[in-house]
């Protein structure tokens, strides 16, 4: 938060230049995309572009409603990393494989029960105690790892429990590679009511899809009352202005970061499940671009400001899905969807250059703002 | 301080005053370790590895060395000035008793599971030697009896460690540790022995089919037991005497040491067979880019997680500008560029790379800027990696028919000749202490480390901190680029995979395990990590463990922020850093430090 006038430097015309370059090609992908949606054929669209064919109204759905829904989970994720920045001000990088701890439990209940025969004759039941399992095991390994690496390291300069968190991540990883072993793990198959369409208005949504977007709203609408409407969310709330104060107040400090950390666990862990009911495979690297993107969806819609960590990624969910069609395909770019992660990447990039606060505003105490 | 006195030591404590929630604690962890390693498989995959022949395997030590760590870490106390301290005895004896039949307690619950469900389906490295080991052969009643009867032992063994003195225990530990290192790195050894003409001793110490023999663990046992007894309190008078010297005299021991490590490095490769050249070399490479980091992470204090997109700008500019092969794209008139000559470019270009990435991250927080640093990594791999600029990269296909490096002439350095590529990797390491040895010293050094300590203070003693932050990305990015050139010459062709996250990770626990900030540090830590457990997809000396090397590279990583933030070989300067609330007690402690007085008048001592 800098107020003073500093002269311009060659890294901020370097960055202004960046900037510019970057809006320039946002602007001009989107104009060549609208030129060739008028017509693949005009003079202009050929010039930028000759082979490209424009996109189907189907298409451009399919893509919204992908990127939604991969959104939705982004945001799941993003809520404990915004959780527990707001709360301890620092990144815990080890979030994404609680996520993938999530999925993985899943996996196996999900195995399990379809052994037994649940799966296919009781699939909801089944459904809602594979989530249970997974709620479980997330927030406990969420739990166990506040305890046993970040709460010796706090009141440490700030980097320390970042590389810690980095470790642990890296740790956490391993120990998925040598007990299940490094090889893809698939989910069993949906009942077939599930992967079918279901026509809601104009809109043609495979159900999965669905799915995903009620239990993240259901999931949200959850954190929120808990946060904004009992007194555990308002000690939360507190802890994250103050912890000093807070403590003064007869709060117990130690108690809430604990409970931030097992909310945050929590919604990984139906964010797994989401995962797995969506794609249907899990390895032991599914949570870390995901937790990346998911750290990047809580930037992009303001650190600490849960709202946001939801809306950030749904933004992210939908540009990663839509921009590489949108803006890189009709500026002559080959093979746009191996670019996709680097599209996510770019997004945050730019959030930060031009608005470092998040789209929507952060929430942090005065000293973490630092 | 605790050195320095000795504190006063009440009776010891009754053999049943016993903290019995720390048993219960130190028991349960060890438990779950014991039963993790069981699951990985180590026990049964390690089987084949004989440490002493045909009495104890690799295998067997997985489990048991836990055990007697066990029964050791109950026992520990920390000893504080102004408390009772009690004498040690058979207290602690039970304690470590207790804790190993606990922790064995839990392995049998696993051996009882195991017995009764299948959990071949998740845990796929169950089977049903695991069973036969976790029984130790008889039925899995007499197994579960015998485990804790053994727990119970070990864990004795452990605790009673702290009823010695600090002599026989050091004795003891240095004798167990000597044994297991000389058996382990039986490979090695035996194959450097070959080199230097000591095959007959290598014949006494190792059996024909693997493992010690009992005459080499004696032999190893008396060796390291003499010189600990004897020899150790010499080294330790050697090396203060060395560092209590002074002005010129320390100019010429530094010297001296110095040539001893030169003519090592030129000298060791000439008997050393193929293999091990190339693991020196490999290790070399990782020393290259760990002196790269230690500039960015250690001086400078940024937390750069993309560091290896400056491996990756190295390789793929040498490759393409070396190679006859580059990608389609680049049109016909390019010639072949001499690897010295594609070198200036290549510097050139990871400058550049560095200020580009680095502008635009320098003002942002740093833990975001890791992140941030992280995306450019992975913006820059997917882009080699990519259809798009397929044609300059050759996307997945990578680029192939690298030539080696032509020295003057003389010989070509590549793949094929380990010993020569271990030279020149050497070289730019030498380059590489250089720099960072001078720089350290530099004035931009000095503004490193305030910018590292704190940025605004630094930018109010008037030091343009965007600048300096940018340098430090350059410097770094150089050296970086260096070892990605050499390691393009050296493997001939070069992969995206190469150049995954995966490096930078195991880079940054190379730095930090070996000390932030510290020449030596870093480049005992890059030996050590990489020689030993090996790199990201770079065998090391032990690969027996190479399944879990990932995983102790994580497990360190913790343990070393908790424990030892400021690395193996510290950085004095850093250490104080990191530890500057004990060091104000330690001052406070030694009335140094005034609380009373007002601090506008300076009640603060110089510490």
């Amino acid at each position: 938060m800098r107020h003073k006038a500093a002269p311009r430097t060659g890294v901020d015309w370097f960055l202004l230049v960046l900037k510019v370059a970057m809006f320039s090609v946002i602007g001009f992908g989107l104009f060549a995309f609208v030129l060739q949606q008028i017509d693949p054929n005009n003079w202009l669209a050929q010039q930028i572009n000759d082979d490209a064919t424009g996109l189907t109204a189907d298409q451009f759905e399919g893509l919204i409603i992908s990127g939604v829904s991969q959104g939705a989970m982004y945001g799941l994720i993003a809520l404990g990393y915004s959780m527990v920045y707001g709360v301890l001000g620092f990144i815990n990088f080890a979030h994404g494989e609680v996520f993938m701890v999530g999925a993985m439990t899943g996996m196996i209940t999900s195995n399990k029960l379809l052994e037994a025969g649940a799966w296919e004759s009781n699939f909801i039941a089944s459904l809602l105690f594979i989530v249970m399992v997974a709620v479980v095991v997330s927030t406990l390994t969420a739990v166990v790892m506040e305890r046993v690496a970040y709460r010796p390291l706090r009141g440490s300069p700030r980097l320390i429990p970042l590389i810690t968190s980095i470790g642990i991540s890296f740790f956490i990883q391993n120990v998925s590679v040598v007990l299940l072993g490094p090889g893809a793990k698939a989910y069993p198959d949906l009942p077939d009511w599930w992967t079918e369409t279901q026509t809601i208005g104009f809109l043609e949504v495979q159900r999965t899809r669905l799915l995903v977007v009620v239990v993240a709203a259901v999931a949200m609408g959850a954190l929120w009352y808990l946060v904004e409407r009992t007194k555990t969310g308002k000690a939360m709330r507190a802890v994250a202005e103050d912890k000093e104060i807070a403590s003064l107040m007869g709060i117990n400090v130690n108690r809430i970061i604990v409970t931030t950390f097992a909310v945050g666990g929590a919604m990984a862990g139906v964010a797994g499940i989401l995962w797995g009911i969506m794609f249907r495979s899990v390895v032991h690297t599914t949570g870390f671009l995901p937790g990346i993107k998911a750290f990047s969806a809580a930037v992009v819609g303001g650190i600490g400001n849960l709202g946001g960590a939801m809306a950030g990624g749904l933004t992210l969910g939908t540009a990663e899905s839509v921009a590489p069609l949108l803006i890189l395909e009709p500026l002559g770019v080959r093979g746009v969807s191996q670019l996709r992660d680097a599209v996510a990447f770019s997004a945050l990039i730019l959030v930060l250059l031009v608005k470092p606060t998040g789209l929507f505003g952060e929430r942090l105490s005065a000293d973490d703002r630092a | 301080m605790s050195k320095t006195m000795t504190p006063e030591l009440a009776p010891p404590r009754a053999v049943l005053d016993q903290d019995w929630g720390r048993i219960g604690r130190f028991g349960g962890l060890i438990a779950l370790s014991l039963i993790f390693v069981a699951l990985s498989n180590m026990p049964v995959s390690m089987e084949t590895f004989d440490l002493i022949a045909d009495q104890v395997t690799l295998g067997d030590v997985s489990l048991w060395w836990l055990l007697l760590v066990a029964g050791f870490a109950v026992g520990k106390e920390v000893v504080l000035e102004g408390m009772t301290t009690h004498a040690r005895g058979p207290r602690d004896i039970v304690a470590g008793a207790c804790t190993g039949a606990v922790a064995a307690a839990g392995l049998s619950v696993l051996a009882v599971l195991i017995d009764n469900f299948d959990l071949r389906d998740p845990l796929i490295n169950w089977s049903p030697q695991t069973l036969e080991k976790l029984s130790l052969g008889g039925s899995v009643g007499s197994g579960v009896v015998l485990w804790l009867v053994a727990g119970a032992a070990i864990g004795g063994v452990g605790g009673s460690l702290h009823v010695l003195s600090e002599r026989p225990r050091r004795l003891f530990v240095t004798m167990l540790v000597s044994v297991f290192l000389i058996a382990i790195l039986e490979t090695v050894l035996s194959d450097i022995s070959e080199d230097i003409a000591l095959e007959w001793l290598a014949d006494i110490v190792y059996a024909k089919r693997g493992g010690l023999t009992i005459v080499g663990v004696v032999l190893v046992a008396v060796l390291s037991g003499a010189y600990s007894w004897w020899g150790r309190v010499r080294a330790q008078e050697a090396k203060e005497r060395f560092q209590s010297l002074e002005g010129a005299d320390r100019t010429r021991g530094n010297a001296i040491a110095f040539g001893l490590v030169a003519v090592a490095t030129v000298v060791l490769p000439m008997v050393l067979g193929g293999i091990t050249n190339e693991l020196l070399a490999n290790v070399g490479l990782f020393v290259l880019l760990a002196l790269g980091l230690n500039i960015v992470v250690g001086l400078a204090g940024i937390l750069d997680l993309g560091y290896v997109a400056f491996f990756a700008i190295g390789g793929y500019t040498t490759a393409i500008l070396t190679s006859p092969n580059r990608g389609e794209s680049w049109p016909d008139w390019m010639p072949d560029t001499p690897w010295f000559a594609a070198l200036l470019l290549v510097m050139v270009f990871a400058a550049l790379t560095g200020l580009f990435i680095g502008a635009p991250v320098i003002r942002m927080r740093g833990d975001y800027l890791a992140i941030v640093t992280l995306g450019f990594g992975e913006i820059i791999r997917l882009l080699f990696l990519s259809d798009w600029l397929g044609g300059y990269t050759g996307a997945a296909q990578g680029i192939t028919n690298i030539p080696g490096v032509n020295v003057f002439g003389l010989t070509t350095v590549k793949g094929t000749n380990p010993q020569a590529v271990f030279y020149l990797v050497a070289a730019f390491c030498a380059v590489a202490i250089y720099v960072s040895w001078r720089l350290e010293k530099s004035r931009l050094g000095r503004a490193w480390m305030a910018v590292r300590e704190d940025e605004s203070v630094a930018e109010a003693m008037g030091i343009n901190t965007v600048n300096v932050k940018l340098m430090a990305f350059v410097v770094g990015a150089v050296l970086a680029s260096f070892s990605g050139a050499i390691f393009a010459a050296k493997v001939g062709s070069i992969f995206p995979t190469s150049f995954i996250i995966l490096v930078s990770i195991v880079i940054l626990v190379v730095v930090i395990v070996g000390g932030m900030g510290n020449i030596a540090g870093v480049i005992a830590g890059a030996v050590v990590l990489i020689g030993v457990l090996g790199g990201p997809k770079q065998p090391g000396l032990l690969q027996e463990f190479s399944n879990f090397k990932l995983l102790i590279y994580g497990a360190l990583l913790i343990w070393m922020m908790l424990q030892k933030p400021e690395g193996l070989i510290p950085n004095v300067r850093r250490t104080r850093e990191l530890h500057q609330e004990e060091f104000l007690q330690d001052a406070w402690l030694r009335g140094e430090i005034d609380t009373d007085a007002d601090p506008s008048e300076g009640g603060v001592a110089p510490a």
